[in-house]
Parts: C-alpha cells; sequence; structure tokens
C-alpha cells in the first residue's frame, strides 16, 4: 500500500465514530447543509469507509489504479479526483493557497486565517444558511502536498489532501483532491444534497475544474449569457 | 435586443431578450451582421437535442463587429471578425495540440456533468447549441458574448464582404477537415455522401488537396448540380445502384478515400447522433447508417474513411468485420475550426473557394421562424440561408442563380 493510502487510511480512522472525541449531533437539515458547505470547501470528493478496504488493507495489490478508484462497485461514489492542469507544478502548489479559494470555490464566502495554519470557513448551505468550518494544515510538503485536519469545533469533521505531481511530456501538473468526512445525515443527507446539486462529491469536482480554468486560462469559465427565460440574467451562469 | 430563441419541437421565435455584457476579461461583445442557420440546426427545430431548454438562444455561424473588450482581449472596437462555432481557451492540453474542438475548459463545470456521463469526457464549448456544449447563447442575435477573444476570432480585412467569410465559422473548415482526414494522394479517387453545405466544401478542399476525381452522391437536383459545378462528377443514389456505378468508375477496385457527409447535418456534434440512432431503432430508418455502411463497403482495400464528427452513437449493424478486413483507416471528429481559419481566410483572398453559390437566401432575422420552416422542408431549393439582424421583416432575398445551375 503506497504512503498515500496510509495516510488516507490514518484519515479515516479519525473519522470513525469510536475515535472521535467530540461529536454534536444537530439535526438532519443542519447535516445536509454542512454536506452543502463541506462541498464548497473544494477539498475534494466524499470518502466513504467501507468495509472491504479494511479487509484489503495490508494485502499487496496486484493493480497500479490509484487506491481511491479500487474496490468500488460503482463510479458514482468517488472520493478522489485528479484533472491535468497544464501549469508547472510549483505555480500551482503556490496558487493553493486559502486568500485565493473563494476565486474558484463557488460556495466559499470567506475563509479567515487564524493563524497556525489554521483556518475558518464560511460556506453558503441551503435555504440561505452558512455553515463553518475549522481546519488545520497538518502537512505541507514544498511543491507536492498540502494535509489538512478539522479542529474539534468544526460543524463537520473533516480531513483531505491535495497533491501535485508532474504529468509526463511537459503536460504540466496533475493535480490530485482526495476527501474524507463524516457523511452528513447518512445517504438520505447526501441523496437530498445531489437533488439541490449541492452534493460534496459534485461541488469538489467543479471546484477543481474551475481551479483548471483559473490556472491555465486566467479566468473561470461561464457560460453566462441572455436567454429568453425571465428568471436568468445576462451575466450569471446557468445550468 | 432581438434574438432567434428555440421554444420546443417545431417552435422557433424572434424575442426581445436583455443585452450580453462583459463577463471574463478575454471576452468580447460582437454586433452580428450576418448569421447562418445550419444543418445541425434542423436537429434542434425537431427536438431531438438533450439539454435544450426553452428560451435558449440559438445559432453557432455567425460574424460582425466588435462593439465591446474585456480588459484582457486582444481584439479592438470596430474590428470585423468571424467566430468559430467551437469555444477554445488556447491554453489546455488539447488546445495546445491543435484539438480545439476537445477544449478541457470550455465547457463550464455546470455542464460538463451531462456531456462526461454521456461521452465518457465532457465535450468541448460552442455557441447555441444546448447545455451539453456549454449552454452559451447564440448569434442568431443583434449581439452575443464571445469568450477566449484572443484565441477564436478570425479579423477579417474591409474588402472581403460577409457573405466570402461568414462560413470560415463552421462548414469551411468542417468540410476542409473531412478532406484533410481523407489522407489524399495526388491524383485519388475520392466519394463524397452528401452534396449538402458541408458536402460542397469537402468537394472543393478535396479538389484543392489533389484529388484526381471526386464522386459526390446525393439526390436533390439542386444540391447534384452546386456539386456539379464544384468540379464533381455526380450520382443520384435514387437512379444507380451507387457502389457498382463506384466500382465500374473505378476499374472494380473502388474510390481511394470516402467521406460521409450524410450525417452533416449534425457535423460537429455528437450528443444528437446518439438520439438520431435512438430514433432510427424506434421510430423509423434513417438514411444514415446506411450511407456509412455503402461507404465501408464501396471503398477500396486500404482506403481512408473520413467521417465529419457523425455517428457519436451506437450504430446499428456497422460493418466493422469488412473495415478490418479490408484495412480501412478511419478518421472523424468535431472540427478544430481554430487550426484552420488562418490559412483558409487566406485561400477565401486567393480566390480558391466558391464560397457564395450554395447560399440560396439571405433574410432578415426577425423571418427567422419562417426560415427554419423552409430549411426543414425544402432542402432542394433551400441550400444555405443567411440571416441578417436589422432588416425589416420580409425581405427576403433569394438567388435566382440555383434554378439555373
Ligand atoms: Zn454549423
Ligand atoms: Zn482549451
Amino acid at each position: 500500500m503506497s504512503s498515500l493510502a496510509d495516510r488516507l487510511s490514518k484519515l479515516t480512522d479519525r473519522l470513525s465514530p469510536g475515535r472521535q472525541p467530540r461529536r454534536t449531533s444537530p439535526d438532519p437539515l443542519t447535516l445536509a447543509a454542512v454536506g452543502a458547505g463541506l462541498a464548497a470547501t473544494g477539498i475534494g470528493l466524499a470518502l466513504w469507509r467501507r468495509s472491504r478496504k479494511n479487509k484489503t488493507a495490508g494485502d499487496s495489490i496486484a493493480t497500479d489504479a490509484p487506491h481511491w478508484t479500487l474496490d468500488k462497485p460503482s463510479k458514482r461514489a468517488l472520493f478522489g479526483k485528479s484533472v491535468l492542469i497544464n501549469r508547472p507544478r510549483e505555480e500551482l502548489f503556490a496558487a493553493w493557497k486559502v486568500e485565493r479559494f473563494p476565486d474558484f470555490m463557488e460556495n466559499v464566502v470567506a475563509v479567515e486565517a487564524l493563524g497556525g495554519g489554521t483556518a475558518r470557513w464560511t460556506i453558503k448551505a441551503p435555504l440561505g444558511r452558512e455553515v463553518h468550518l475549522v481546519n488545520s494544515i497538518t502537512e505541507s510538503v514544498e511543491d507536492q502536498s498540502i494535509s489538512w485536519q478539522s479542529e474539534p469545533e468544526s460543524e463537520i469533521a473533516n480531513s483531505g489532501e491535495v497533491r501535485f505531481a508532474d504529468a509526463p511530456a511537459g503536460r504540466g501538473t496533475y493535480v490530485t483532491l482526495i476527501l474524507a468526512y463524516d457523511p452528513p445525515a447518512g445517504q438520505i443527507g447526501r441523496l437530498g444534497a445531489k437533488l439541490l446539486q449541492r452534493e460534496p462529491e459534485v461541488q469538489a469536482r467543479r471546484d477543481l475544474h474551475r481551479f483548471k480554468q483559473l490556472m491555465e486560462t486566467g479566468e473561470v469559465t461561464s457560460n453566462a449569457s441572455p436567454s429568453a427565460r425571465s428568471s436568468e440574467t445576462a451575466t450569471e451562469p446557468h445550468i | 435586443m432581438r434574438a432567434v430563441t428555440w421554444q420546443g419541437r417545431h417552435k422557433i421565435s424572434v424575442e426581445t431578450v436583455p443585452d450580453p455584457e462583459i463577463v471574463n476579461p478575454r471576452d468580447i461583445i460582437l454586433k452580428v451582421t450576418s448569421t447562418a442557420i445550419c444543418g445541425s440546426d434542423l436537429h434542434l427545430y425537431d427536438g431531438y437535442i438533450p439539454g435544450m431548454r426553452a428560451g435558449d438562444i440559438v445559432g453557432h455561424e455567425f460574424m460582425g463587429e466588435v462593439v465591446e473588450t474585456g480588459a484582457q482581449s486582444t481584439l479592438k472596437k470596430g474590428q470585423r471578425v468571424v467566430i468559430p462555432f467551437t469555444i477554445s481557451c488556447g491554453q489546455c492540453f488539447f488546445c495546445e495540440k491543435q484539438q480545439y474542438s476537445a477544449c478541457d475548459n470550455s465547457n463550464p463545470s455546470e455542464t460538463r456533468d451531462a456531456s462526461e456521463l454521456l461521452m465518457g469526457h465532457a465535450m468541448g464549448g460552442a455557441f447555441g447549441y444546448a447545455h451539453l456544449t456549454g449552454g452559451y447563447a447564440g448569434g442568431q442575435a443583434d449581439y452575443v458574448r464571445v469568450p477566449y477573444s484572443d484565441v477564436g476570432p478570425v479579423i477579417i480585412p474591409d474588402d472581403l464582404p460577409d457573405d466570402d467569410v461568414l462560413f470560415l465559422s463552421d462548414i469551411l473548415p468542417t468540410g476542409w477537415h473531412a478532406a484533410v482526414n481523407a489522407d489524399i494522394e495526388p491524383g485519388d479517387t475520392v466519394a463524397i455522401w452528401g452534396c449538402g453545405p458541408v458536402g460542397l466544401f469537402t468537394i472543393q478542399s478535396a479538389l484543392l488537396l489533389g484529388a484526381g476525381r471526386v464522386i459526390a452522391i446525393d439526390h436533390f437536383p439542386a444540391r447534384l448540380a452546386l456539386a456539379r459545378g464544384m468540379g464533381a462528377e455526380i450520382l443520384d443514389y435514387t437512379r444507380v445502384d451507387v457502389r457498382e456505378a463506384l466500382n465500374e468508375m473505378t476499374g472494380g477496385i473502388g474510390p481511394d478515400a470516402c467521406i460521409d457527409c450524410v450525417g452533416m447535418e449534425s457535423h460537429g456534434f455528437t450528443a444528437d447522433n446518439i438520439l438520431d440512432q435512438v430514433k432510427a431503432q424506434f421510430y423509423s430508418v434513417t438514411e444514415r447508417p446506411h450511407a456509412l455502411r455503402q461507404a465501408i463497403l464501396a471503398c477500396r482495400k486500404g482506403g481512408r474513411l473520413s467521417i465529419p464528427g457523425v455517428y457519436g452513437g451506437f450504430a446499428d449493424k456497422f460493418p466493422l468485420g469488412q473495415l478490418m478486413e479490408k484495412g480501412l483507416t478511419v478518421k472523424s471528429g468535431q472540427t478544430p475550426v481554430q487550426k484552420y481559419t488562418g490559412e483558409l481566410l487566406k485561400m477565401i483572398q486567393d480566390g480558391k473557394f466558391d464560397t457564395t453559390s450554395l447560399v440560396s437566401h439571405h433574410a432578415p432575422l426577425e423571418d427567422a421562424a419562417e426560415m427554419y420552416r423552409h430549411w426543414h422542408g425544402e432542402q432542394n431549393d433551400y441550400t444555405k440561408i443567411i440571416l441578417k439582424p436589422g432588416l425589416e421583416k420580409g425581405a427576403i432575398q433569394a438567388k435566382s442563380e440555383m434554378e439555373n445551375a
């Protein structure tokens, strides 16, 4: 198992209920909202703990597939995502910083640095709510990776990692985003969030693509344009 | 402003909508002077395209004058430009390889999911063609917002009239791309299925690229006459056995290259073809898979098959064994318009292309609904329609050359 996999496994352990130091138990609606907020942190795609994974941990895996793509009967249950970005690794690493997150993370209202690598996030949630996360950087390897872990006061427990690796033949950089979090309101909350287009997986994937757009083209792609629908403006993106 | 909008199946209306605005630094706003109706617009009209919403502004073949520029645009107000239908950033992996139609940034995050699900990877962005290709408003309007204006727009010298250059937006590069994909060698015999606007440009391109003979196949008399005027030998498939005729014209070996432009009505977009295939299986039999099958069986051993962007779906009874046993090379794909516009503009200036004889009608934008009806139902008489914003309703001009061709 790769060192990344090891770390991931630790990330998930931290989230397992038995070892959770402090858990609040808000109502399902809040939990769904929290899920939405989490998405907007842009940290990534949902990591679902799998009993199978535990069974295979430690076994030698006869495949070169990224570990986060293993043991998944369905393509929909992603918890990691890679994109090719046609820019140098150092440049992308330097750009992945708190101050720039609102530029490409759709639902982030504000990120406030608290010092020592800790930041307090304010995130838009469904029904006009806001969610607050408090995350701390646990490890940062210059030009390679950044890992983080939520603090106990965070409204949702989460941890994750973003990795930067050279792509071959001068193609730029593979940027990989991995996220572990406590699924808010379980699968039902996830379904609800999905219906609202606020599912963490969806949002994180979109934010990662916005990061790519911004870094490659200097702007976040927008289809904003007029239509004959009175509900839309010419300057807001529409789906 | 006024704009041609899709409201549902066989429902096109011209509506008053808000003006577009600059959103991103590289944008421009274009004042449209000419915009054509494309064969692929018929698929919107027929309601086959998933992801269309009532109120969408259509049109992907247009040109005009720059009236507003974003901070990062390299264009200047007052410049005349033709806009490629493909929206391409110029900076992603695909754009750097000049595979502009595969741009990985132009389809916004919000709309790329469905496209990715359908194709395996998200399609590039395009104007006026549903939300699978980005949901951008089209160019059949008084004004359009054009993203990445430093990459796509082709600056047009003042002495070239609109009709000479408008088709740089789509059908000329698409015809050129189709011929380039046929890897034509000097003296080759090239067979082309379909004499619509793309087929007609493919005929011209094949000859310019060194084909010794071009044999064009269709059944509309006016379109066959245009093909002959452009230098092709013609076959009316309702009157001959196409394969037998092609064999007899080539000493029994078949054409060196075969190009399927029958599906040109949906060139550039694959999603609609999936729907067409479904339709073909459940509702009616279309000519399109038939033409492709025929092209494969007609092509000489070791020959080339070029498919300008059609058949994205699951074709029924595809002659895969024949393709393999005959050792055909197949090339396909949506047109990377930006790759070709520079050289094609030069060739237009050198008088190498007949860009105007296929135009059958000029009409005011206000008459768009009527023009869509004609385009849909009268393909022999309406070979290409150009809409003009600003003209008074009813001021329709038909070219009489058609009848005399
Ligand atoms: Zn077109
Ligand atoms: Zn691109």
